[in-house]
């Protein structure tokens, strides 16, 4: 029995308040919050953390990992194959990218699910827009897996029981290469090509799978056009309690990132033998008919969505424009820093990636700070560095920059965990490596059961 | 094996130095050209006496042919060498070593840096082509880490560390204040540093060395030929240099609270010259106060007072010019400037001026003419990775 085994979510520490969009910008905002990723953080990065969060406590090495994001850090270069080198997974094993749309995500997990072994489908999205528009105050940050298998590589929790896909060519959304936002063409347009094609995916799914409307438990519909997915859930036939909620209050809509977040949403809200049905409107429909399994019931997510909601600290909007690079600030008066070099980078790919030294992999260890540092002369994207010397718990040192911390909550004592980040980009090489961020143990947030 | 030394066996016999400052007008070629004129001058040689050259700078120039071309040198050998900051002391140790083997008869160490040509405030380190993985904190930030940890090893109140900090700071603009050398001639009060803004850790840019550009310059012989060029030389009593090989970065138990590389190079230095007891036996001590937390884990690391004391030495005036073991009386790298490569040199050309009498009265050394040993420590690099020189002279 082939399905998926186990996932992994990660939320942004930053959250914006809607709310301050408009007096800045003159338009646009809203209610609620949405999640933002750091400055150090891209779709690259964000999927590491996710993958690192679907394989802890795991000694599987997937065999592929399938990428999806609509926010690439590179073309013509795979993004993947750095995903592939921070997990530290086998030479032999499949690194791709599926870039594009949220339609990609689902196409990474079919290619995960038909192939064989353990596979890894992880997708991610820093979703931007002009300042003010409908996209930006929609948009959320995330980054979310799915990992893969069959039960021998551990209990499948979800199989899947059914599936439909419909393909059609229409310019409801599109983004050029370059461009901060995307454009829309009339909304009602969208509205009445996606309904018909979500009706029809969803029947033609359950169908395969035996069912009907009324046996569905969870109906997740995800996709960058939210009126047409909001009509959808009601032309379902699935009762309106079932539907699953798209985070938009408190994440936002991160793109290709949502089926698989909302998916984990679903799957830690689950009991044993329900049906979740995955419906992705993105230039046609995507339905997936998920069957739960007993192991749904004792699977323990790394860090819980519920939890990872209720963390996070605020972001003021002028610092987000700034991180996003809509908002052009006076840079540090020191030298920018020179790009990697390739060649180096390429011989150490163990350690800038693994986080893997002579003594051992640091990147799954935790560590407390021994002492620290506020740098507000060194260049950063993000003045001041907060560095610090780390002990991690194995007796390993590393004195290693601080990320998703302010200079005033840093302590001594402070626990830490690793992340990969990107610490600086020159002349569009992305320098990726690792920093520590503050240990905010998941088990803070409610348990799983029940969470809102 | 062993670490023998030179002792005795080399003498400086002339010394230049132009005034440390932000010397937009000057190139590195003119502070050369400065810096040796007064060195040939005071040990009354030209440049085509001197037999072999070596060149110490950081990051102003590459080969020998950065000074060979500005003073136009004929068919002379010029070795340009580079330690990071201990740049200077490394020139001044092999152009000894070169008179002492017998190899030169006169040699020359300079050393020069032209830091204010790169339009950047501090220092700025020429980047090596690498992974990307390598910190990118400023030394500041760095040095900055040895405050907060010596205050808790030795259970000394935060703000006393502070006190203790400023302390320093003011000694060294104090004695910066009366050198016409100096780049800061300013007496700063312990009140006006406490109430600086932060820059790095606890640190302030009054903690931090001065950004000058500048140069100096020995001439170095062997110590039976000195009386050929001047009447009171310098005698070389030690060289000691350890290059440490980064571990303290990774070491659990390095706790930031000391420099084991300088307590080596001292401990070296010492054995080499037969000192056993350098706070009473030192007449002064030109350290390398890149911050002033380094000035003062220094004083321990020298031996000029046991672990855990220096801050109390430093709040008793231990180290201040009428001070029981004067420490940086030309204003050390706080006033005086610290153009990478040239301060080693800076350092030897105070003792130079102290230990013959040549500082003028109102900034004279209290120990003048009851001690005749001067110390100079150079390191280069940052707290668990550093090079270290210690370099001990006398007067006889």
């Amino acid at each position: 029995m082939r399905g998926i085994i186990g996932w992994g979510v990660h939320l942004p520490h930053r959250r914006l308040d809607r709310s301050q969009i408009s007096p800045i910008a003159g338009t646009g905002g809203g209610k609620g919050r949405r999640t933002v990723a750091s400055y150090d953080e891209d779709a690259t990065t964000m999927a590491v953390a996710a993958a690192r969060a679907a394989l802890r406590g795991r000694s599987v090495s997937p065999a592929a990992v399938w990428f999806s994001t609509t926010t690439p850090a590179y073309l013509d270069k795979t993004n993947a194959t750095a995903i592939h080198a921070a997990l530290r997974m086998n030479r032999t094993a499949a690194a791709y990218d599926a870039l594009g749309s949220v339609r990609s995500a689902v196409g990474a997990l079919r290619a995960a699910m038909a192939g064989a072994g353990v596979a890894l489908a992880v997708a991610s999205d820093v979703r931007i827009g002009r300042p003010g528009s409908a996209d930006e105050a929609a948009g959320g940050d995330a980054g979310a897996a799915a990992l893969v298998g069959d039960d021998g590589d551990g209990p499948v929790v979800a199989q899947l029981v059914g599936s439909a896909s419909l393909s059609e060519e229409f310019t409801d959304r599109w983004r050029v290469p370059g461009d901060v936002g995307a454009k829309v063409w009339e909304e009602r347009f969208g509205e009445t090509k996606y309904v018909p094609l979500a009706t029809e995916a969803l029947k033609a799914a359950l169908g395969e799978a035996a069912l009907d409307a009324a046996g569905v438990d969870a109906l997740i519909i995800a996709g960058m056009h939210e009126r047409a997915c909001a009509a959808a859930a009601k032309a379902s036939g699935v009762a309106p309690e079932k539907i699953v909620d798209r985070l938009a209050a408190t994440v936002g809509n991160p793109g290709a990132a949502q089926p698989f977040l909302l998916l984990a949403r679903a799957l830690e809200q689950a009991t044993p033998d329900q049906t979740i049905v995955l419906l992705v409107l993105s230039d046609g429909a995507e339905a997936l008919v998920f069957r739960t399994t007993d192991a749904v019931s004792s699977y323990q997510p790394a860090a819980p969505v519920a939890s990872q909601i209720l963390a996070g600290a605020p972001i003021d909007y002028g610092r987000y424009l700034t991180w996003r690079g809509l908002l052009a600030v006076e840079p540090p008066r020191r030298p920018e820093p020179a790009r990697p070099s390739s060649s180096a980078a390429g011989r150490s790919t163990d350690w800038k990636y693994g986080l893997e030294g002579p003594a051992g992999v640091l990147a799954d260890q935790v560590g407390t700070v021994t002492t620290f540092t506020i740098d507000r002369l060194a260049y950063s994207p993000s003045p001041p560095v907060v560095f610090a010397v780390v002990d991690f718990d194995d007796g390993e040192r590393l004195p290693v920059e601080l990320t998703d911390v302010s200079a005033e909550e840093v302590a001594v004592g402070m626990r830490v965990e690793m992340t990969f980040r990107r610490l600086f980009t020159a002349d569009g090489i992305v320098n990726y490596f690792w920093k520590a961020r503050p240990s905010r143990a998941a088990g803070d947030g409610p348990s799983r059961k029940d969470a809102a | 094996m062993s670490s023998h030394g030179i002792k005795d066996r080399v003498a400086i016999v002339g010394m230049g130095c132009t005034r440390f400052a932000e010397h937009f007008d000057k190139g590195t070629d003119d502070l050369l050209r400065e810096a040796t004129s007064d060195a040939f001058g005071a040990a009354g040689v030209t440049k085509d006496d001197v037999d072999a050259y070596w060149l110490g700078t950081a990051q102003s120039g590459m080969s020998g042919i950065t000074l060979a071309r500005p003073l136009r040198l004929e068919g002379k050998p010029v070795t340009r060498v580079e330690n990071f900051c201990a740049t200077g002391s490394e020139a001044l140790r092999q152009a000894s070593y070169a008179v002492a083997s017998g190899a030169y008869d006169l040699a020359m160490a300079v050393g020069v840096e032209k830091v204010k040509d790169s339009g950047y405030q501090g220092l700025n380190a020429f980047p090596i082509p690498n992974d990307g993985t390598q910190r990118t904190l400023t030394a500041a930030a760095m040095f900055s880490m040895v405050a907060p940890a010596y205050a808790q090893r030795y259970g000394v109140d935060p703000e006393q560390i502070k006190t203790v900090l400023a302390r320093i700071a003011s000694k060294n603009h104090a004695n910066g204040a009366k050198n016409p050398k100096a780049q800061f001639r300013k007496e700063m009060s312990i009140e006006k540093l406490l109430a600086m803004p932060p820059v790095a850790g606890g640190l302030s840019v009054f903690d931090c060395a001065g950004v000058a550009d500048g140069a100096a310059a020995a001439i170095v012989c062997r110590a039976e030929d000195a009386a050929r060029y001047t009447e009171s030389p310098l005698i070389i009593k030690a060289l000691s240099f350890v290059a440490g090989n980064g571990s303290g970065l990774e070491d659990p138990s390095y706790d930031y609270t000391h420099f084991p590389e300088v307590a080596a190079s001292a401990s070296d230095a010492y054995a080499q010259a037969g000192i056993s007891d350098p706070r009473n036996e030192l007449a002064m001590a030109e350290v390398h106060d890149c911050f002033t937390p380094t000035e003062l884990v220094l004083m321990e690391d020298l031996g000029f007072c046991e672990r855990g004391t220096a801050w109390k030495e430093v709040l008793a005036g231990t180290f201040d010019l009428d001070g029981e073991l004067p420490v940086n009386p030309d204003g050390g790298l706080k006033s005086f400037g610290h153009p990478v490569g040239a301060s080693g040199l800076r350092m030897m050309y105070e003792a130079w001026l102290q230990l013959r009498g040549q500082a003028p009265v109102e900034r004279r050394i209290s120990t003048y003419g009851s001690r005749s040993l001067a110390l100079t420590h150079n390191l280069g690099g940052y707290p668990g990775e550093m090079v270290s020189f210690v370099g001990i002279v006398g007067t006889a």
